[in-house]
């Protein structure tokens, strides 16, 4: 019945993310361009694949405040390796990203499972950590265009199959994260603990352990991000993505994660993506304010949340035998 | 009944200044269903807690079919062959039942999870059990007997040397038990070790083949069922004679203080009608998960989907906030006093003026004097024991716990006040103690209503007893007719005293 529910909401959401693009459409009609289309894709992707690691931790009843900050020192490390050995090639980049994500991520995981410490203050912590080492790594200085190395640069104008290369790399880690949390044990045991910690120790659930995985994948998915955003902006300096950590969370939060834990799935979770990536898209296109832009994001995400915790809330226990069985 | 399967020897363990227990020896067979019986807070859960690896061991030596075990998490416990069920259910309400059936130890085929065989499995196992949900539902959508199911079906479904069960029928149904004592028999016949844990004789008699009496952490005595009576282990359980625990209730009810009338809400309850005297304890029994505690609160304002008619002395209440029903002169002091009743972090002097800060104002600010006066009045007066009004409430023992709550609300000097299981998990002596201040009450021209699933405490406090199952009234019975077969025969759906639909004025009214 609960599962009719949330398959429910997320259709609900695909309807008002079709009317709102029909709308706009109506206005503007080239916001329904095929162009207009990739351009949403492709700043979708990076947050389709920030999104999928802050759902998991999400799902632990955490949070990592840290991805935007882990996101641009990466993508410092990155755009800095490229500059220091311009023999070097994308996959080793790739590998690079991947595994300085992994460490920053890993460190928010040790820190909250070794000392007992709140996600959200860890992660706090963190998020001003990067954000300062990636000043002591570049000294300050912008690493702009002509300095950015050739196949970071590269990536993401790529077309492979006729979709951009970050739409794939999106849709990668879409699949990936599908299979981890639903055909994976440590995917069911990230649901049972966020559903109830107390119970998952229980059943002989690791939490620390799968608190400290989750926290590595978000910081890993970050630092892929990280890489692809220097690639697309072909630029990265000490502000890069900053206060994109709460884009993330937010689109978790429209897609129907919750806060609270336990709750949330890969499509959802996309829809909320593609949810904020059209608003975005389409509030320039009807010429609304970019001081608008803000807040009409900030009150989408309010109303969100609000619908979602209204059909959250529970009817109340069935202690009543259920009409049919009392008969 | 051959080896020794389990054995425990010198088992110690405490939590801080609590030593919960201390030097237990247990012997459990291969095919024998041994009973472990004793009063809430006797150690009993701790026991069980240090056999699934959910809290280490102190001092002493488990061994498991002649090896020693070092259980140092729950997985260690699972892998050895110990299963527990346990008394509150340990769920995932946003997981399907088959998922909480193989949570932590998942079938894979290859790299990933078999949910085929999954949903299989526990259907199989669900169907053997007689439950009348299928294995793809969730969790939440279930009660909370289907829950107990659920987690029997856990045990039953991995491969067990021992079966804990912790109180597994406090949520069921008298037919219900019935299956689950094939179940139980079931195990047994298989070679399997059973430890049941239960408050109710007749389950004793019925199922077990052993008992160990435990009481104040200690092994007090074991023995055949065989060879027992039920009159030598109440009086080892309790390590005194009954009349001694209960207080004399001497007071004789009044005018009416309270009444309820067309009480219901659309899941939780339905159609409760009562009323309650001045100087009169009302008894409340039920199952667990009948709907007692959810009509309280419905009383206290909180429960906003609950429909009826208040009056509190001839005035009408209409309780939309708790703030109401206190100001009506109701106190309402809760089940779950960690959660609900007392904050852990703060003082006990906090803790017992939080209630009714307002009183304590002197313009804009709290006068302390105010608060610690009435923090001294209420100690005394309860014989709390703690080293100063400034101890956190986490210091104390549970029992003093509980009376700091009950303090809290007293302290609004109410006319009215609603008692929801309020010695559970706390020992003997703390009971007592609570049962005195409950008969203090009462002289004092108090009102009670008292929650409870325990029935010795319902028979011997109450004037009245309701009996309430499924969310319904279907008993009321005035003191001289409260026996123990016909208020367990009313909660648990005997022949007789099944209910079907809305004329539920089972019983003999005062």
């Amino acid at each position: 019945m609960k599962n009719l529910l949330t398959i429910r909401r997320e259709w609900l959401l695909l309807g008002i993310i079709v009317v709102i693009a029909l709308a706009v459409g109506a206005r503007a009609p080239v916001f329904l361009t095929l162009r207009n289309g990739m351009d949403i894709a492709n700043d979708s992707a990076i947050l389709a694949i920030l999104v999928m690691g802050q759902m998991m931790v999400l799902l632990t009843r955490g949070i990592d405040l840290s991805v935007a900050s882990n996101l641009a020192l990466t993508g410092m490390v990155c755009a800095l390796v490229g500059k220091a050995f311009p023999g070097v090639n994308i996959v080793i980049l790739i590998a690079i990203a991947l595994a300085v994500g992994a460490l920053l991520g890993s460190v928010n995981g040790w820190l909250i499972t070794g000392f007992n410490l709140p996600p959200i203050v860890v992660t706090l912590g963190t998020l001003s950590a990067y954000r300062g080492a990636i000043f002591v790594a570049s000294k300050g200085a912008w690493i702009s265009d002509q300095d950015i190395h050739v196949a970071i640069k590269g990536l993401p104008r790529e077309v492979w199959l006729g979709l951009p290369a970050l739409v794939w790399f999106a849709l990668i880690v879409l699949a990936l994260s599908a299979v981890f949390l639903k055909l994976r044990k440590e995917g069911r045991e990230i649901y049972a603990l966020g559903g109830n910690p107390h119970a998952a120790t229980y059943v002989g659930i690791s939490v620390p352990s799968r608190l400290r995985l989750v926290y590595t994948l978000s910081g890993m998915l970050a630092g892929l991000a990280g890489l692809l955003w220097v690639g697309r902006y072909s630029i990265a300096y000490t502000e890069l993505a900053a206060g994109y950590e709460l884009t993330v969370v937010a689109a978790c939060v429209i897609g129907g994660v919750s806060i609270g834990g336990g709750v949330g799935t890969v499509l959802g979770a996309a829809l909320g993506v593609l949810f904020i990536g059209v608003v975005n898209g389409a509030l320039p296109v009807i010429q609304v304010s970019p001081f608008w832009q803000q807040a009409i994001s900030g009150a989408v995400i309010l109303i969100s949340v609000t619908v979602n915790s209204r059909s959250e809330r529970r009817a109340g226990r069935q202690i009543l035998e259920r009409q049919g069985v009392l008969a | 009944m051959s080896d020794v399967l389990l054995s425990l020897r010198g088992v110690h363990k405490s939590y801080g200044a609590t030593r919960a227990l201390r030097g237990v020896d247990l012997d459990l067979h291969a095919g024998e269903v041994l009973a472990l019986v004793g009063e809430n807070g006797a150690g009993k859960s701790t026991l069980v807690k240090m056999l699934t690896g959910v809290v280490p061991m102190e001092e002493g030596a488990i061994v498991l079919n002649g090896a020693p075990q070092c259980f140092t998490n729950a997985q260690d416990s699972q892998n050895a062959g110990i299963l527990a069920v346990h008394q509150e259910t340990v769920m995932f309400e946003e997981l399907s039942v088959a998922e909480n059936i193989f949570v932590g130890r998942h079938l894979m085929r290859g790299p990933f999870i078999d949910w085929a065989s999954i949903n299989a499995q526990s259907q199989t196992v669900l169907t053997n059990i007689g439950a009348r949900f299928t294995a793809t539902t969730l969790v939440k959508d279930l009660s909370l007997a289907e829950r107990h199911l659920v987690e029997i079906a856990r045990a039953l479904s991995q491969k067990a040397l021992v079966v804990i069960l912790d109180e597994p029928t406090a949520a069921l149904s008298q037919a219900e038990i019935r299956d689950f004592y094939g179940i139980v028999r079931k195990l047994r016949d298989q070679g399997v070790g059973v430890i049941f844990i239960t408050h109710k004789f007749d389950e004793i008699f019925a199922v077990a083949d052993r008992y160990l009496v435990l009481r104040d952490g200690a092994a007090v005595g074991t023995g055949a069922i065989a060879d027992a009576t039920e009159q030598e282990m109440v009086r080892l359980m309790a390590g005194r004679e009954i009349d001694q625990i209960y207080p004399h209730i001497d007071s004789v009810p009044g005018e009416e203080v309270l009444s309820v009338k067309n009480l219901s809400h659309p899941t939780e309850f339905q159609g409760l009608h009562f009323n309650l005297r001045r100087g009169e304890i009302l008894g409340f029994y039920g199952l667990v998960g009948s709907g007692r505690s959810e009509a309280m609160l419905a009383i206290m304002g909180l429960n906003p989907q609950a429909t009826g008619d208040f009056h509190v002395m001839g005035r009408k209440l209409d309780a939309k906030r708790p703030g109401d029903a206190i100001a009506a002169g109701i106190a309402y002091v809760p089940e779950e006093r960690q959660r609900q009743g007392g904050i852990l972090s703060f003082s006990v002097q906090d803790n017992i003026s939080l209630a009714g800060l307002s009183r304590f104002a002197r313009g804009p600010w709290l006068s302390a004097m105010k608060e610690s006066a009435l923090c001294k009045r209420m100690t005394e007066r309860l014989r709390i024991k703690t080293a100063s009004p400034h101890t956190l409430l986490s210091g104390l023992s549970g029992g003093n716990q509980q009376k700091v709550v009950i303090a809290k609300w007293l302290g609004l000097d109410p006319k009215i006040v609603i008692l929801d299981e309020p010695t559970k998990g706390i020992d003997v002596g703390a009971k007592q103690a609570v049962y005195h201040l409950i008969a203090e009450m009462v002289k004092e021209g108090l009102s009670v209503i008292l929650v409870s699933s325990e029935l010795p405490e319902v028979m011997n406090l109450a004037h009245r007893v309701i009996v309430m199952r499924h969310g319904l009234q279907v008993a009321e019975l005035a003191r001289e007719d409260i026996h123990a077969e016909t208020i367990v025969a009313a909660a648990s759906g005997l022949d007789g005293f099944s209910v079907h639909g809305r004329s539920n004025a089972v019983g003999v009214t005062a």
